[in-house]
């Protein structure tokens, strides 16, 4: 925490774990659309974001945040329009999801060409947030740090050429923390890598060519 | 370095230095976000420019919250203020007004500085705005009190807490009070242990308040608490200034704090289950927004 966390941030109101982190929410499913509109979004509300989103503006934060504004973009008030107007087939839903954090959202999307991905978090107070799935399986990350997530298949060998490729070619990137899951054995898994800094943008497409990986995408610092 | 663990680490450190709390702060937050110094003043220069706006949107005669169980406090009570002859004289009316207009800003999704949260966004900048236009101190030393105010919060959040979730309404409001005491204390030439002595006051004056907002929002009652707060922080700083030290010291004052937080029930900590929230008139208004349960 330095100064500007207790004197800031600047946020549109009017609550930091309804709207500001709602925001940050959406902000994470904009890194994982890599650039385009999603054609279609569903957002599934659960607990306290189910019972009194509309009175926060957590619908209108999470699809500014999908759209890639920010926690200060006056824009989230005019979300919803915004969205229409952008193509954006958006629906909200609100129904429990055992076991979640009282301020969870899962948010499934569907890209122009079909493909579909999914995210499921918690704002945990603060405006701070918690990523609890990605694609259907399980990571774990903040986004209080730059955060590398890689989609590949669950076999032997591809930590070690990620890892290798981040060690030997962008020489100073140091991992602050790794987390690895997957849905069955040899099917699809996700690594998330925190970093200390901020890698080039060449390290993303690098990873993208390595064999057995599926995907991979950068999640800069919330 | 400061840990930003204890008040007294400040106060001791400016007076060894014979500075005052916001030049080390200034200097220490600039060493360790590896910038000038120059970058962060201007950074919170910015962040009072925002809070200047945030009154002009909220003292708005339509300004109406999301919900729209809210609206209009900041233009009412700067009417009042100017117009009437209000019982706390029109400089603390002038200052109350301009924290509801910031509070009323925030439930009607405008801009807002977090100090330090949403929920309790209008206390600093309705005390701090008004030292400039109605008592005319230098913008630069309102601005630099900021850096006190910010530092005495972030010790308040290491020591006891600033969610309303987890220590009730005293963590924010109250929280917001003790920082603006101190800016205050520092602008009027307090020594640095006066200003802690401010904070003290504030943080034992509001020792238990529970944050019960009517229908989980931050509207009823948070925005005429931010009015009140505003208050609390003014007479803090002028009991300080009178030289009422406090007999608790600042520091046991925040771990009180958080022993009153950890000791009040869930139901008083912004789930909306008890206080006003569970009002009947606190429930029947949760359905005019919401609906039936």
């Amino acid at each position: 925490m330095n100064i500007f966390d207790i004197i800031g941030p600047v946020m549109i109101g009017p609550s930091s774990s309804h709207t500001a982190g709602a925001v940050r929410l959406g902000r994470v499913v904009n890194k994982l659309l890599d650039g385009a509109d999603p054609v279609k979004v569903e957002i599934i509300l659960s607990g306290s974001f189910a019972e009194t989103y509309k009175g926060h503006g957590t619908d209108r934060a999470l699809l500014a945040g999908i759209m890639g504004y920010h926690s200060y973009s006056p824009e989230i008030r005019d979300a919803l329009q915004i969205a229409m107007d952008r193509g954006i087939e958006y629906s909200f839903v609100q129904q429990n999801i055992k076991g979640a954090h009282p301020n969870t959202a899962a948010i499934n999307f569907t890209l122009p060409d079909g493909s579909t991905g999914s995210m499921q978090g918690a704002s945990v107070g603060g405006g701070n947030i918690l990523v609890n799935h990605i694609n259907g399986i399980e990571v774990k990350f903040d986004g209080s740090n730059n955060t590398i997530l890689v989609m590949h298949e669950d076999k032997p060998g591809v930590i070690a050429s990620v890892t290798n490729l981040m060690h030997w070619q962008y020489v100073d990137l140091n991992i602050s923390n790794f987390f690895l899951s997957r849905q069955i054995k040899g099917g699809e898994a996700i690594m998330t890598i925190e970093i200390d800094n901020l890698p080039p943008e060449t390290l993303i497409d690098d990873i993208r060519r390595l064999p057995q990986v599926t995907n991979a995408f950068l999640i800069r610092r919330l | 370095m400061f840990k930003y663990d204890s008040i007294q680490e400040l106060v001791s450190a400016a007076k060894e230095a014979k500075e005052k709390i916001s030049t080390l702060v200034l200097r220490d937050n600039a060493i360790s976000m590896e910038k000038p110094e120059q970058s962060i003043f201007e950074q919170m220069e910015m962040d009072f420019m925002i809070m200047r706006n945030s009154v002009a949107e909220g003292q708005k005669k339509d300004q109406r919250s999301m919900s729209g169980l809210t609206g209009g406090e900041g233009y009412l009570m700067s009417e009042y203020a100017g117009k009437a002859k209000p019982l706390c004289g029109s400089f603390v009316a002038g200052a109350m007004a301009r924290s509801l207009a910031v509070a009323g800003c925030n439930a009607s999704m405008g801009r807002i500085v977090a100090a330090p949260t949403a929920g309790s966004c209008g206390i600093l900048p309705g005390c701090l705005i008004s030292m400039c236009d109605e008592k005319g101190f230098p913008e630069k030393d309102v601005i630099m009190s900021m850096f006190t105010a910010g530092a005495f919060g972030l010790v308040i959040a290491e020591r006891s807490s600033i969610a309303g979730a987890q220590g009730g309404c005293q963590a924010e409001c109250g929280s917001a009070s003790a920082m603006a005491a101190a800016a205050l204390t520092e602008i009027m030439g307090g020594t640095p242990s006066q200003c802690a002595d401010a904070c003290a006051i504030a943080i034992a004056n509001q020792l238990g308040l529970v944050c019960d907002p009517v229908a989980g929002l931050v509207e009823i009652p948070c925005i005429k608490r931010n009015a009140a707060g505003v208050v609390l922080a003014f007479s803090s700083a002028d009991m300080a200034l009178a030289g009422l030290a406090p007999k608790i010291p600042v520091d046991e004052c925040l771990d009180a704090m958080r022993e009153v937080g950890d000791q009040l029930p869930n139901t008083l900590k912004e789930t909306a289950g008890g206080g006003l929230a569970a009002t009947p008139t606190g429930k029947k208004l949760r359905e005019k927004v919401f609906g039936k349960p």
